[in-house]
C-alpha cells in the first residue's frame, strides 16, 4: 500500500480535480508494489486457515473514509444507476437548489472523459474525476485518493456519482451515509426485480424522468411496487429535473439528511 | 466485471499472508462463495490467472467452494433454500426473507510450498 494516499497501487486508475482554483491536473497512478518473497522457514505443501472476507480491505478502508466524513460532519451520498438514468443532470439541479445554503463537493466516477465533472464544475462546486479505466465500479480506495484532491465541505454533503452500473457498485462500500440507487422511467419498470442486489443495498430511489410517463408505457405503481419488494426500507421519490416536478422532496431530504449529520 | 477487482483482492490477502508465513509460493487457494454473493465464479477463475500473474500467488489453484443460500421468512419463520436474494416464502408467500447463508465471501485457506 502507498503510505502517501493509502492506495493499493490499482494500475490505470486517474483522478483528476477539474476546474476551482487548482486548476486541472491528473494523477497517475502505477506505482510498481513489488512484493518481497521471503522464503525462509517455509515447509512444502503446508495449509494455512485464512477466514477472511474478501472485501476486508475495501471494507476497512470504507471504515476509515467514513469516520473522516463523520468527524467533518460531511453526508457522503453514493449515487448508483444504469448509464443514462439521469445522475448528472439530477446532480446538476440539486446543487443549483442547495449550493446557497449547503456547502457542497462532487466526486465523479467513470471509465473516461472529464465530460461530467466538467458539467458539474460549471455549477461552482467542488468536483473530482476519478476514471476507472477498466474498471466497472469505484472502491473506498478510490474515494480516498479522490479526497486527497479535494477541498471537503464540511458540515455539508458530498455527493459520489459512481460508474454508470447496476451490477458491480453494489458490492463495494465506500463509506458513505446512503446508497441512492436511481432508475428513470425509460427503463424497465422490473429493474427491481432484474438487478435486486443493487436495490437491496440502497436505502433511497429516486424515480427520474417522469415528465416523460405521458409518452412511454412505464407503470410507475408497479415500479415502485417492485421496488418495495426487494426492499421494504427503501424511501422513494419521483422527480423530473426538466419540469422541477418532485425536486422540492428530494431536496428538502437531502437538506435534513446533511443537517442531521452535522448535528451528529 | 467486478470479478476482476475480487480477483485482485484475493491475490492481495492470499500474498500477503503467504509473505507473514516466509513463503515463496503459494500452490492452492479456498475460498468460500455464496450462492447469493453475486459472484461468477467461472469469471472469477479467468480474472484470477491474470491477476496472479508476476506474484507469489501465480499458478496457484483457485478451489470455490460454493455455500447453499439458506433464507428463514421473518413472516412465518419458516427456513429453506435459497436462490437469489429476492425470493418469496414457498410456505406463506411473504417476501421478507433474512439471507441466514449464501452471501459469504471468503479465503478459507491457502497452501504454501517451499
Amino acid at each position: 500500500m502507498c503510505d502517501t494516499c493509502g492506495c493499493d497501487g490499482t494500475d490505470g486508475i486517474r483522478v483528476a480535480r477539474v476546474g476551482g482554483h487548482a486548476g486541472r491536473h491528473a494523477h497517475h497512478d502505477d506505482h510498481d508494489h513489488g512484493h518481497s518473497h521471503g522464503d525462509e522457514d517455509a515447509r512444502p505443501g503446508r495449509t494455512i486457515l485464512v477466514e477472511q472476507d474478501i472485501l476486508a480491505k475495501n471494507r476497512d478502508q470504507a471504515d476509515a473514509n467514513r469516520t473522516f466524513f463523520h468527524h467533518q460532519g460531511v453526508l457522503a451520498l453514493n449515487l448508483l444507476s444504469s448509464p443514462g438514468s439521469g445522475k448528472t443532470t439530477l446532480l446538476e439541479h440539486t446543487i443549483r437548489r442547495l449550493k446557497g445554503e449547503l456547502a457542497l463537493a462532487v466526486i465523479e466516477g467513470d471509465q473516461q472523459t472529464l465530460r461530467d465533472a466538467e458539467r458539474i464544475s460549471a455549477t461552482g462546486v467542488d468536483v473530482v474525476q476519478v476514471n476507472t479505466g477498466a474498471g466497472c465500479h469505484l472502491d473506498a480506495a478510490m474515494i480516498h485518493r479522490a479526497l486527497h484532491q479535494m477541498e471537503l465541505p464540511q458540515g455539508g454533503v458530498l455527493f459520489i456519482e459512481n460508474v454508470g452500473n447496476l451490477v458491480c457498485p453494489a458490492m463495494f462500500d465506500l463509506g458513505e451515509a446512503h446508497k441512492v440507487v436511481i432508475i428513470s422511467v425509460t427503463e424497465g419498470e422490473d429493474k427491481p426485480l432484474k438487478y435486486p442486489y443493487m436495490f437491496r443495498e440502497a436505502d433511497i430511489c429516486v424515480i427520474t424522468k417522469t415528465d416523460l410517463l405521458p409518452h412511454l408505457d412505464f407503470d410507475l405503481t408497479a415500479c415502485r411496487r417492485f421496488a418495495l419488494e426487494v426492499n421494504p426500507r427503501l424511501t422513494l421519490f419521483e422527480v423530473s429535473a426538466k419540469s422541477g416536478a418532485g425536486l422540492d422532496p428530494w431536496c428538502d431530504w437531502v437538506r435534513q439528511a446533511g443537517r442531521g449529520h452535522e448535528q451528529r | 466485471m467486478h470479478e476482476m477487482s475480487l480477483a485482485m483482492h484475493i491475490v492481495d490477502l492470499a500474498a500477503s499472508r503467504a509473505r507473514e508465513e516466509g513463503a515463496g509460493r503459494v500452490s492452492a487457494i479456498e475460498l468460500e462463495v455464496g450462492a447469493m454473493a453475486g459472484v461468477m465464479v467461472e469469471a472469477l477463475e479467468f480474472c484470477f490467472e491474470a491477476a496472479a500473474r508476476n506474484t507469489v500467488v501465480e499458478g496457484a489453484v483457485l478451489v470455490s467452494r460454493l455455500v447453499e443460500g439458506l433464507g428463514t421468512c421473518l413472516d412465518c419463520a419458516a427456513s429453506h433454500p435459497m436462490r437469489g436474494v429476492h425470493e418469496t416464502c414457498p410456505s406463506c408467500g411473504g417476501s421478507l426473507i433474512h439471507a441466514e447463508g449464501g452471501l459469504e465471501l471468503r479465503l478459507r485457506s491457502i497452501t504454501i510450498d517451499e
